[in-house]
């Protein structure tokens, strides 16, 4: 369908147990699609939680997520930030190379490219950490499949709106 | 020990004294038992105990809709608390305010699959507005106050509040409700914006052909939002349609109400669905029984959705004007700002529009011929009303055919004396709540519109009935076939009842004598009218088993995934449009 939107969410919630399970089970439930989803205290003082969701869905739908998002006790602020405006997005990724040879100098020459950071090595492996868009790793995570890429850990997209206004 | 010292066990009992809880509707078990105790040690509040936990929960429902107060239920841990479910998953559908507090195995055995373990607050989590787990003593009071709180404000709903055996045993501090700060994330806005107000009284100023759609939001507002919405109708004259769910929100005498709307609404309701050009939608929430086929749902009409929760706003229709905020207070600051612009209605256009809604009114959908020696349903439902609506009468009802009568043709006059499960559709929903309505009003008559099977789902409660002796009166339309099933087969199945007759079914006047309550049985319409007065003259609990037509039909009806002005009028209308479109077989 052509009026699928993708919207970045943050859910400002109460750090308790079983508030990850309400918002995914909330997703689930609803048959609502989660692209991405990561969670962290982010205010140990008064325990607060900050939810970073990417999901799809009509206008209507999008509406409904977070009209329900905002209906759950322990949530206190949910923000659209894809409406509210400009947003930084980062994600960060853990890709593990193995291999010797041609292949290995290629991976290093295009993280450099891609300003992918050397975490671990040994005579036969890399981990690379890289930071960015989700699409940028998802063209450098292409880019290393043939070079001899064995595993990927990805952190989810956290973002943030730009400017001084804050949630 | 200070006087704010003491045990979980006890806690629980103060907290819920201090919350005006008079009544607790509860089945015990080894996790529980402290409560139990501390319950034995005092006289304040009154225990009820039910012959199963699902029991417990639709009582405590009936006591909470018939009250406008929260209704409490008290179950062990695993078995208790998973019988509580239907009635958890009733009470989230139909926003009923229930707190109901279940045993957990102690906090230490917690995840090792110990004896009588479940997962309670998972298994809940989804059918409860929120759940709580209290593995701390010293937050059991703060929970308490909270789960009464979350489940009475803003969209009310079941709250469930998991409690750990040790955590029961602990002393601890207790923490009075004014003690205890309202939680920064959960504020339920009430208030109205006003910019909101003003465009909806643009709307309202300006319809030719408006509609009030009032709905089970109404009722949970209470029965000051009831005032109001009534005075809102008057003043305006504009024509009123209710939702199952809110029934008695307009006194069913009013010129103005057409009746309910819906799948089985009356013709004029629905053709004004259909027709209007200002809808108002106050407190309901587009259900799929009300809107039929969504895409041809009020075509031509401007929608203003009076909610609180603005999760039901844009759910299933587009909206026009949200105005979220309690009903009550809408209604009012609606009814002062038409006041302030000396609102005066369209006085011609509203002439052609009633002209209209009363050509539809002729047609006289809810007509029925009791013709013949066997007894219609629908005559035994009317025989009921004639002969109980000039008492303080309270109705419930089981889930069918008979439940989709009883709303047709009992009139309401007040709110909060009509008990039916309408999101979830319950069977066996009706007697325990009759049950909890009776508790509340003692001495009002409180009447289950029952159905043969449906009744047989909770029948264990006639037990309690007898125990606390309730002259709860059951009155069971016996089609012998799930009536409602039956009818969806002829419909929509080539009229293979599939499973759907009721077989070897008890003898219904045996089993009231059994419990200890009187049986009595009607079979002729004319021995009808007797059979009620004797039910109404028994002091005791009465089942009524009524012989009825086994093969009628509940008209209207939308058929599913048609539109309003495509309801099927009755048996000999079922070619003109009527017939089942593919889309609208797989809807429920
Ligand atoms: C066999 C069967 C057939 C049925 N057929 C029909 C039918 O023909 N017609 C029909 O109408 N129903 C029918 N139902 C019932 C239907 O399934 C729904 O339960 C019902 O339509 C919902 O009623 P409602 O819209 O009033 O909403 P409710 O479920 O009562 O919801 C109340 C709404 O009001 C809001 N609200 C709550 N408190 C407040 C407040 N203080 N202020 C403002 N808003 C508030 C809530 O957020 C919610 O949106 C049938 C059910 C069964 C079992
Ligand atoms: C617990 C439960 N199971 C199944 C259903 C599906 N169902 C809806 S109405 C109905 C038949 C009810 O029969 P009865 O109580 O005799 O009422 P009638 O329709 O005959 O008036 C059934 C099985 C339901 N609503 N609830
Ligand atoms: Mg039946």
């Amino acid at each position: 369908m052509s009026d699928i939107e993708r919207h970045t969410i943050a859910v400002l919630v109460d750090n308790e147990p079983g508030i990850l399970a309400r918002v995914v089970g909330l997703f689930s439930g609803r048959g609502y699609n989660i692209a991405s989803l990561t969670v962290a205290e982010v205010d140990s003082a008064n325990s607060l939680s900050r939810i970073t969701i990417v999901t799809e869905g009509t206008p209507m739908i999008i509406e409904q997520i977070k009209a329900q998002l905002s209906r759950l006790v322990p949530v206190r602020v949910v923000h659209d930030l894809t409406e509210e405006g400009s947003t930084v997005e980062r994600e960060l990724v853990l890709l593990k190379m193995a291999g010797t040879g041609e292949k290995r100098i290629e991976s290093l020459r295009l993280a450099d490219i891609f300003r992918a950071r050397v975490v671990d090595s040994t005579i036969e492996s890399f981990v690379f950490e890289v930071t960015g868009s989700a699409e940028k790793l998802d063209a450098f995570i292409n880019l290393m499949k043939p070079l001899g890429l064995v595993e990927v850990s990805r952190t989810g997209v956290v973002a943030i709106s730009r400017g001084a206004a804050a949630i | 020990m200070t006087a704010n010292q003491m045990n979980g066990a006890e806690m629980v009992i103060k907290a819920l004294g201090d919350q005006g809880v008079d009544v607790v509707f509860g089945y015990p078990g080894g996790a529980v038992l402290p409560i139990y105790d501390a319950l034995f040690m005092q006289n304040r509040l009154r225990h009820i105990l039910v012959r199963q936990e699902g029991g417990a929960v639709h009582a405590a429902e009936g006591y909470a809709r018939s009250t406008g107060k929260v209704g409490v239920v008290l179950v062990t841990s695993g078995p208790g608390a998973t019988n509580a479910v239907t009635g958890l998953t009733d009470a989230l559908m139909d926003s009923i305010p229930l707190v109901c507090l279940t045993g957990q195995v102690p906090t230490h055995l917690i995840g090792n699959d110990a004896f009588q373990e479940a997962d309670t607050t998972g298994i809940t989590r989804p059918c409860t507005k929120h759940n709580y787990l209290v593995k701390d003593v010293n937050d059991l009071a703060r929970v308490l106050h909270e789960a009464f709180y979350v489940a009475r404000s803003g969209r009310p709903g079941p709250v469930v509040v998991d409690l750990p055996k040790d955590v029961l045993f602990a002393i601890g501090t207790y923490l009075a409700p004014e003690q205890v700060e309202p939680r920064k994330s959960y504020r339920p806005k009430t208030d109205p914006d006003p910019a909101r107000i003003a465009e909806a009284v643009d709307l309202i100023i300006n319809a030719k052909r408006p509609l009030f759609y009032g709905g089970g939001g109404i009722i949970n507002s209470g029965p000051d939002a009831c005032k109001l919405f009534g005075e809102l109708v008057e003043m305006t004259n504009y024509p009123c349609t209710l939702t199952l769910m809110g029934l008695g929100a307009l006194p069913a005498s009013d010129k103005r109400y057409l009746g309910l709307v819906g799948m089985h609404g009356t013709y004029e309701s629905n053709m004004a669905m259909h027709g209007c050009d200002v809808m108002i939608n106050v407190g309901a929430r587009f259900d799929d029984r009300v809107t039929g086929r969504v895409s041809a749902f009020s075509p031509n009409s401007k929608k203003i959705h009076i909610d609180i929760d603005s999760s039901s706003i844009n759910k299933n229709v587009r909206i026009d004007v949200p105005v979220i905020g309690d009903a009550g207070k809408v209604l009012e600051a609606l009814i002062s700002a038409l006041k302030a612009k000396r609102f005066s209605p369209d006085k011609t256009a509203l002439s052609k529009w009633w002209k209209q809604l009363d050509e539809w009114r002729k047609r006289d959908s809810l007509h029925f011929d009791q013709a013949g020696p066997i007894i219609k349903p629908q005559y035994a439902i009317e025989r009921l009303y004639q002969l109980t609506k000039d008492r303080e009468t309270y109705i419930t009802t089981e889930v069918g055919q008979h439940q989709m009568w009883a709303a047709q043709l009992y009139k309401f006059e007040k709110p909060n004396r009509w008990m039916t499960s309408g999101g979830l559709g319950t069977m066996g929903y009706g007697l325990p709540a009759a049950m909890g309505v009776q508790i509340a009003h003692p001495d009002a008559l409180v009447v289950d519109i029952a159905g043969e099977a449906s009744i047989l789902m909770n029948i264990q409660e006639m037990s309690t009935i007898c125990q606390y002796r309730l002259p709860v009166k059951i009155f069971i339309v016996n089609n012998q076939y799930m009536g409602m099933v039956r009818q969806w087969q002829e419909l929509l199945h080539g009229g293979r009842y599939s499973e759907s007759y009721s077989e070897s079914l008890p003898d219904f006047v045996k089993l009231a004598e059994a419990f200890g309550a009187s049986g009595l049985r009607a079979s002729k319409p004319e021995e009808l009218d007797d059979v009620i007065k004797q039910m109404l003259a028994i002091p005791g609990p009465v089942i009524v088993d009524v012989a009825v037509d086994q093969k009628e039909n509940c008209f209207p009806m939308i058929p599913s995934g048609a539109a309003h002005n495509e309801m099927i009028l009755g048996p000999s209308d079922k070619q003109s449009g009527g017939s089942v479109s593919e889309e609208g077989m797989v809807l429920v």
